[in-house]
């Protein structure tokens, strides 16, 4: 009797698998810290990628239009100049941050990927623990060439975090924003409010809603909150509110629990979007972020809190995702308020939050030297100024910012007004765990739950994304 | 015992008949070694694609691996953690009672019935119409699931959607408010086809002489489809619900109309697996689920077998 048993066909398959994948997993944190980081420094023949979450006629155009159309034909000129032969790719996405986050880390984690990577700013930590990113000197392989660019020095310190991790450079950062509280002129003048308003208190800004709510089809107040949106409901919502109750969300090594000022930042949701101040369904929907632009620009939302991405990007009249032709006329913003005057973070008035991203170089890139000079020549002044091509940016470089806001009210507005009180999220490790547990609180009270139960909910998934109890605040 | 005629070396007979067991044991006549190279290919592709996968997801759940952060580097067994948390944790339950949800309402019922009722209507119908049915129907399985997510999200929104336009309920969200009708009936569309097909070709084997001996009798036609029609295609209802019911929960297509949301109101076990180890980074906890999905979809799959068998 020859014939093989099934089973045992199948226990033979098994265990040769089993042979096979013997500590495969997460091994390989050798990379290229192993690596030498003078390969290939004298390649005549080279080849990068830059990748980023912008794409031509979509999301970000200006910046993929930059890279393509003036960036890396510049730097291949300046290169062919040398007598070296390069090829820039760009690798242009649009999709949303979390999704582009997800692809990055599943690249990277298989050694592949752009050469040039932009990230943000809050996913340098894991990235770096994860040994997907190393630090700059490390990929270069000399520290002095790194760390002596000039181009640091144009750089606030507050701007270089973005791009830094545990006290190292990951990646050159590549300006920063603010947060406002948007608001439409038009359905203002029609509800009888000010053109130049600006909200003292939260109870300003609901009692500016009960104005708007009599307008017809009209949501008067659009504050980010739920799952669906990701980081934009943590940065445009969560933590500018939270900010304005006092707290911040990592404050003496601890992560903010269950604390009275996150519930009153939920009760502030509730009590926007339990009284038809606000649309909780577009909260609930899974494109919802790209409808409030819509309906922004479409003058059916009243306020609304959002970065200077916003003015920028969506409703910029040429190129926006949203555009509105009237947008210089229409659009006014204000300082985003405490709850009530004095109350925010250092006693504040008014509070903001920034946040950013960074060019990281991958590890594993074929070219270390050549993608570092790349890098560089990205963030000259030269280059920064050209990016802006006639439009206003908070850039990373000072030198060039006080060329180019002056002549854009609203960013200088930002520079100006905004920055001095913002505040910059943790660049922390756990960070994106915790804001994912603020996401989901804040789609618990929309969803109709209490503030109780969803501050509750909260403690216990912060406790678990910060390893113990004893690294959360709560009471 | 007969000696041969003369001591001439027997010619060596091909396939050494020493180890030929006789002909029900090798029909073909390979011999083992060729037989098991005719298999190898095949069973190569098993070992590299399903095999060694699954095996790697049983490895990968027994740990706290993670997309990013210190545990994607090192990351340790953590024994059985993963499937203790599984058990406790409500979103899993959530889930699974959304999954049940899902392959009973689309599946066992939705495409079951209509796929059924198209089967038996379109037999007697002009070659024309039928044709035409059966290819609107068709249409619905084979376009790509992305172009028919487009379709069904641009059908169900709440501004500008084609069923707000119908009914007159403008600002009605069927995706937030109603997520899990909607992907019921969104997959009873899209998967009827293949119930319908397997329904024409079962009732081609009910015989017209008892269809039409029930109707001389008077039969009405419930008591036909029950007493006539029923007993002969037992077994294709059987295989059918059985596989549609397995497809339809491993369907990931729910995903791109809904992401499991809103708030998790429509995440079945597919979609959850995917929300936890893309969204949350958390791989290890994500392949112990998916093993507690494989070991479900393997019991399913043994019952099957089991019921195939009594009946034959």
């Amino acid at each position: 009797m020859r014939r093989i048993p099934p089973l045992f066909r199948l226990a033979v398959l098994g265990s040769a698998a089993s042979v096979l994948l013997t500590g495969c997993l997460g091994s390989s944190d050798s990379g290229s810290g192993d690596q030498d980081t003078s390969r290939n420094a004298d390649a005549k023949k080279v080849e990068l990628v830059i990748g980023a979450n912008s794409v031509k006629g979509g999301k970000n155009a200006a910046g993929a239009e930059f890279t393509e159309d003036v960036l890396i034909p510049k730097f291949v000129e300046a290169q062919k100049a040398k007598g070296v032969d390069v090829t820039v790719k760009f690798q242009g996405d649009g999709s949303d941050d979390e999704v582009y986050k997800q692809k990055l880390a599943l690249g990277l984690s298989n050694k592949t990927g752009p050469d040039l990577i932009n990230v943000d700013g809050i996913w340098v930590g894991e990235f770096a623990q994860a040994g997907y990113l190393k630090p700059l000197s490390d990929t270069v392989g000399d520290a002095a060439k790194v760390d002596g660019w000039d181009g640091w020095k144009q750089i606030p310190d507050s701007v270089q975090q973005l791009g830094m991790f545990d006290g190292k450079r990951y990646g050159v950062p590549g300006g920063t924003d603010g947060r406002v509280l948007y608001f439409n002129k038009k359905l203002f003048a029609q509800a009888g409010l000010p053109a130049d308003w600006q909200p003292k208190s939260w109870d300003d800004v609901t009692a500016a809603g009960q104005a708007l709510k009599k307008l017809p089809g009209v949501t008067p107040i659009q504050i980010n909150a739920g799952t669906a949106m990701g980081e934009a409901t943590t940065m445009q919502g969560i933590l500018p509110l939270l900010v304005g109750t006092g707290a911040t969300i990592n404050a003496d090594g601890k992560w903010l629990g269950n604390t009275p000022q996150l519930r009153q930042v939920l009760d502030f949701y509730k009590s926007i979007y339990g009284t038809g101040l606000g649309d909780p369904v577009l909260q609930r929907e899974a494109k919802g972020r790209d409808k409030s632009f819509a309906q922004f620009a479409a003058n059916k939302i009243g306020i609304l809190l959002e970065g200077d991405y916003f003015w920028r990007s969506v409703v910029e009249p040429k190129a926006g995702v949203a555009k509105m032709a009237d947008r210089d006329t229409a659009v006014g913003y204000a300082l985003i308020p405490a709850n009530r005057p004095g109350g925010g973070v250092k006693g504040q008035d008014f509070v903001s939050m920034s946040g950013g991203g960074a060019t990281a170089i991958n590890p594993n890139t074929k070219f270390p030297q050549q993608a570092w000079e790349l890098l560089e020549f990205m963030n000259s002044a030269e280059m920064v100024k050209a990016g802006l091509n006639g439009a206003a940016k908070i850039t990373q470089r000072t030198d060039v910012n006080a060329e180019v806001l002056a002549g854009d009210p609203m960013l200088n507005f930002v520079a100006t007004k905004v920055l001095p009180l913002t505040q910059y999220r943790p660049g922390l490790a756990e960070y994106p765990r915790v804001s994912a547990a603020l996401q989901q609180a804040t789609a618990d009270v929309i969803g109709g739950k209490s503030t109780d139960a969803a501050a509750k909910g909260y403690q216990t998934a912060v406790e678990a994304a910060a390893g113990s109890k004893d690294k959360v605040t709560s009471n | 015992m007969a000696t041969p005629p003369e001591s001439v070396p027997v010619p060596p007979v091909p396939g050494r008949p020493a180890r030929v067991r006789g002909p029900a044991q090798d029909v073909a006549g390979l011999g083992i070694g060729r037989a098991v190279g005719f298999l190898a290919p095949a069973l190569l592709l098993i070992g590299a694609f399903l095999v060694f996968p699954a095996i790697w997801t049983i490895y990968i759940g027994i740990t706290n691996y993670r997309l990013t952060g210190v545990e994607a580097v090192s990351p340790s067994i953590v024994g059985l953690s993963n499937y203790t948390r599984a058990l406790n944790d409500a979103l899993f339950h959530n889930a699974l009672w959304l999954t049940l949800l899902f392959v009973l309402g689309s599946a066992i019922i939705g495409q079951n019935i209509l796929g059924f009722a198209l089967a038996w209507t379109m037999r007697r119908a002009r070659p024309a119409v039928r044709r035409t049915v059966e290819a609107l129907v068709l249409l619905a399985w084979i376009l790509p699931s992305t172009v028919v997510a487009y379709l069904w999200i641009a059908f169900f929104d709440r501004d500008t959607g084609t069923l707000n336009s119908i009914l007159g309920t403008q600002g009605t969200a069927w995706l937030i408010d109603y997520p899990m009708v909607c992907l019921v009936l969104f997959n009873t569309w899209r998967g009827t086809a293949f119930s319908m097909m397997l329904y024409s070709s079962a009732l081609q084997a009910v015989p017209p002489s008892q269809l039409e001996s029930a109707r001389m009798v008077g039969a009405s036609g419930w008591q036909t489809l029950r007493d006539i029609v029923f007993p002969h295609i037992r077994g294709h209802v059987l295989t059918n619900t059985l596989l549609i019911s397995l497809w339809t929960a491993n369907d990931f297509s729910p995903f791109l109309l809904t992401k499991g949301g809103p708030n998790h109101e429509s995440e079945t076990v597919p979609v959850y697996i995917y929300n936890v180890a893309l969204q949350g980074g958390e791989l290890g906890y994500s392949s112990a689920i998916s093993f507690l999905l494989l070991i479900a979809n393997l019991l399913v799959a043994l019952l099957y077998l089991r019921l195939l068998r009594r009946r034959s």
